[in-house]
């Protein structure tokens, strides 16, 4: 591998990320999946970095997952858009960042497409009217939040109080980064470093003290792949991916695995347990699985929050032997203790893969 | 006195045309960026069909045009249009005034690294055409082992015949000289498993079938018809190759020690340069326009302005020397014409 | 755990996995094998093509990709009539070749 013609790439796709005053709209799924993560994206933009993020109750989904499974048109999808857009307008925003990657992506296509094709914008301005009575102005810019999180990836590592190295032996952790495919395979322009490397999780890494593992099968989609997971019938091809993967970054050892999408940090979390149970395998050390992070968390973890405050027991994979291997303090007996102390119970153990 | 004509280009083609021109009585002049004669063809070990030696080529023509007034490592500032001639400004500070001038700039490889799925530059173990040539002239390239490579791969159409590269055009000399080059490794390193990756085989040129036969029959090549897509490389800093076997329907994945780029062939962007000092017209393709494709490609469409070799398009070293002298010959009619 | 669906095999063909032993050992008798272009007029002529899905193209390829015994099945439905060497531009004479091909899988 030469380090410096990935350099070269990198350089090549550039964003100029603005640096403050952003509209902020969640994801459908993630509160469920990793519900710590969008909480700690606002918490540290908002109260560690002093930036203004606004949010609105109002917003809804994007529309995307309808729309990846071929159940509603594309003028139904624009014209959702359409009303988030008027909605940032009315809070006087011009830049937008979305928490999830097929959001991004489906703004990016979105407002391509409006570029491509005016007449598209001025019947979806039409319905959006005759719907809800609301007009917009396009974003001035649209991005991602990790796109954010690599903006303040320094400011992040200047106040942190843990890196990605192993106490023990003083190596930096080895880490996988898995992009979400929406993030820049269709507008290799709009993502950091690119789409055939993407630099935006591994500039976090880097600045964050750990190693960026790039394994044979690293731009292999998660398996998710909506109606591939959604239709029952489809789920022997989603883990199937998954499976693939997991089997190529197997010789490198990896310690964690960091993503930027909601669903592929849920599907290469929880079908490390399908996967234990179908074929008796596993993939981290002594039977435990490689715990799978939202960026948010990792960001988080740095900082030196609590893992039960960010949500960290609600991943299938235990991230108790990352946590020791960083050094970062818990309490395990805090790790099914919801908000006001609400005790959550305690899961059911699965018989093959390892867990605390 | 001698007619002065500018060639500019010091590559096969203005040395061959140079050589002509100079035993039809003429004085020319060559300007050439560089700082050897020669071009790319100056850069290759042996050439097909023959496997002739390539610098027994650039030697005899660069004998041959001792007589020249040759200036290397000179490029043309600015051309200033007489009434009937040009007075060209080098980059050296002599200028010269000619009614004649020609283009013989040839073309620009196509820069690998821009097709990032194949990892020009970021993989170890993946190099081009020229890189190979290069290791056939000096032995020297730290990507090939003393034992050579126990399996390797050549990619076709690397920048050729992508829309999305902007070349839509064929090359034309890549898939031969993939062949020749793996027979080549092949006669170095008998044990390696070599493949070559296409899309289709254009072995349009004499005895180029024989090469693909030989290469099939005699040296156990195996052809695989389908894009090379994606190169990965593996922990120990193997290459992961995928593509699919267009024949059998069925995606493939082979684990190779190198893999050969045939970078294709692209417009010099220096020649655009040059000749907007000119207002010559560009073809669609992105090459110098003629006059006429098919009856008068060595004329531009101004009067004086020739062309020779691959300023117009991929070609052969055959083709090139033939379109030379067929330049020269233009040349010549041209200035008696005029007289 | 049964869940109701299973991880598939991958259909690639993973060419480092493929045993030529046996194909080198043929190609030492019947060198044309190499020769192959692909070019289908084997198999567009072929009167058992229709029928069983004979193909010599196939079977050439099959045999380099290592699908032996999918290559030894679809020639037991050959007639041997000739036809493919008749048509091949390469020169390659088919019905010499089939009959090598089933000596050689046979016997392993």
């Amino acid at each position: 591998m030469i380090y410096q013609g990935k350099q070269k790439i990198w350089a090549d796709y550039q964003k100029e990320i603005p640096d403050d005053h952003w509209y902020y709209v969640r994801s459908c799924i993630r509160q469920n999946f990793f519900p710590g993560a969008e909480k700690m994206f606002l918490e540290i933009c908002r109260n560690v970095l002093k930036k203004d993020f606004h949010e609105n109750e109002n917003h809804t989904t994007c529309g995307g997952i309808a729309y990846h499974c071929d159940t509603i048109p594309q003028e139904t999808v624009m014209t959702i858009v359409a009303r988030q857009f008027a909605l940032m307008t009315e809070a006087g925003y011009e830049n937008y960042v979305c928490s999830c990657i097929t959001s991004f992506g489906n703004y990016i296509e979105i407002l391509e497409t409006w570029n491509e094709f005016p007449e598209l914008e001025t019947k979806i301005r039409e319905m959006l009217w005759k719907a809800c009575r609301r007009e917009f102005n396009k974003p001035k810019y649209v991005a991602h939040a990790s796109d954010l999180i690599y903006k303040y990836r320094n400011l992040i590592a200047e106040r942190a109080k843990f890196r990605l190295v192993n106490k023990h032996t003083g190596e930096p952790l080895k880490v996988v980064e898995h992009i979400g495919c929406h993030y820049s395979k269709m507008f290799p322009s709009k993502g950091v470093g690119g789409a055939e490397y993407p630099y935006v999780l591994c500039g976090m890494i880097e600045s964050w003290g750990g190693n960026v593992i790039d394994y044979p099968e690293r731009r292999h989609c998660c398996g998710y792949g909506f109606r591939q997971y959604h239709v029952k019938a489809n789920r022997g091809y989603s883990i199937s991916n998954t499976h693939k993967k997991f089997e190529s970054m197997e010789p490198y050892h990896p310690d964690m695995i960091i993503t930027n999408c909601p669903g592929c940090p849920y599907f290469m979390d929880r079908w490390q347990y399908a996967i234990a149970e179908m074929e008796g395998k596993t993939y981290g050390e002594n039977g435990y699985g490689i715990p799978v992070f939202t960026y948010e968390e990792v960001a988080g973890l740095v900082l030196g929050y609590d893992p039960w405050d960010l949500g960290l027991q609600l991943h299938q994979v235990a991230v108790e032997p990352l946590l020791d291997k960083i050094g970062i303090e818990y309490d395990p007996a805090r790790k099914y203790e919801g908000v006001n102390h609400k005790d959550l119970q305690r899961p059911e153990l699965p018989g093959v893969l390892r867990c605390c | 006195m001698k007619d002065n004509i500018l060639i500019i280009g010091g590559g096969i083609a203005g040395l061959e045309a140079a050589s002509q021109l100079l035993k039809l009585g003429y004085n020319p002049i060559i300007v050439e960026k560089s700082d050897h004669l020669g071009g790319h063809v100056a850069d290759w070990n042996r050439l097909f069909p023959d496997m002739t030696p390539a610098e027994e080529v650039v030697s005899r023509l660069v004998a041959e045009t001792s007589e020249a007034n040759i200036f290397l490592n000179t490029e043309i500032s600015f051309v200033n249009k007489l009434k009937d001639s040009y007075n060209i400004m080098l980059s050296n500070g002599i200028s010269v005034i000619t009614g004649t001038l020609l283009f013989a700039t040839g073309f620009s490889m196509f820069d690998a690294s821009k097709k990032e799925e194949y990892g020009y530059g970021i993989y170890n173990q993946v190099m081009t055409n020229r890189d190979l040539e290069h290791w056939f002239n000096t032995g020297k390239d730290a990507r090939i082992p003393e034992e050579g490579p126990a399996a390797m791969g050549f990619v076709h159409c690397v920048g050729s015949r992508d829309e999305k590269a902007r070349n839509p055009q064929c090359s034309k000399v890549c898939c031969i000289t993939a062949v020749k080059q793996a027979i080549e490794m092949k006669q170095k390193f008998p044990e390696a498993m070599i493949y070559c990756f296409y899309m289709d085989l254009r072995m349009f040129g004499k005895k180029y079938e024989d090469f693909y036969i030989s290469a099939q029959r005699d040296y156990g090549i195996r052809f695989i018809r389908g894009r090379v897509s994606e190169v990965s490389e593996n922990i120990e800093g193997k290459l992961i190759v995928k593509a699919e076997d267009t024949l059998s329907g069925k995606p493939v994945k082979v684990t190779l020690d190198l893999l050969v780029l045939m970078a294709g062939i692209v417009c010099n962007p220096d020649t655009c340069k040059t000749a907007g000092l000119i207002s010559l017209p560009v073809d669609s393709d992105g090459f110098l326009k003629s006059r006429d494709n098919i009856a008068d490609i060595t004329e531009s469409p101004k009067e004086g302005i020739f062309y020779a070799g691959a300023c117009t398009g991929p070609k052969t070293v055959p083709e090139t020397l033939a379109e030379a002298r067929s330049a020269a010959l233009e040349i010549h009619n041209y200035i008696s014409r005029k007289k | 755990m049964d869940f109701g669906f299973k991880i598939s095999p991958s259909s690639a063909v993973n060419l480092d996995n493929v045993d030529l032993s046996l194909y080198d050992r043929l190609a030492e008798v019947e060198p044309d094998i190499r020769k192959c272009i692909a070019c289908g007029s084997c198999s567009a002529s072929c009167p058992a093509n229709r029928f069983s899905g004979m193909s010599v193209r196939k079977a050439i390829l099959g045999l380099q990709r290592g699908k032996e015994k999918e290559v030894a099945k679809m020639l037991s439905t050959c007639m041997l009539c000739g036809k493919c060497s008749m048509v091949c531009p390469r020169g390659i004479n088919t019905r010499h070749l089939i009959l090598s091909i089933c000596k050689f899988y046979k016997e392993d």
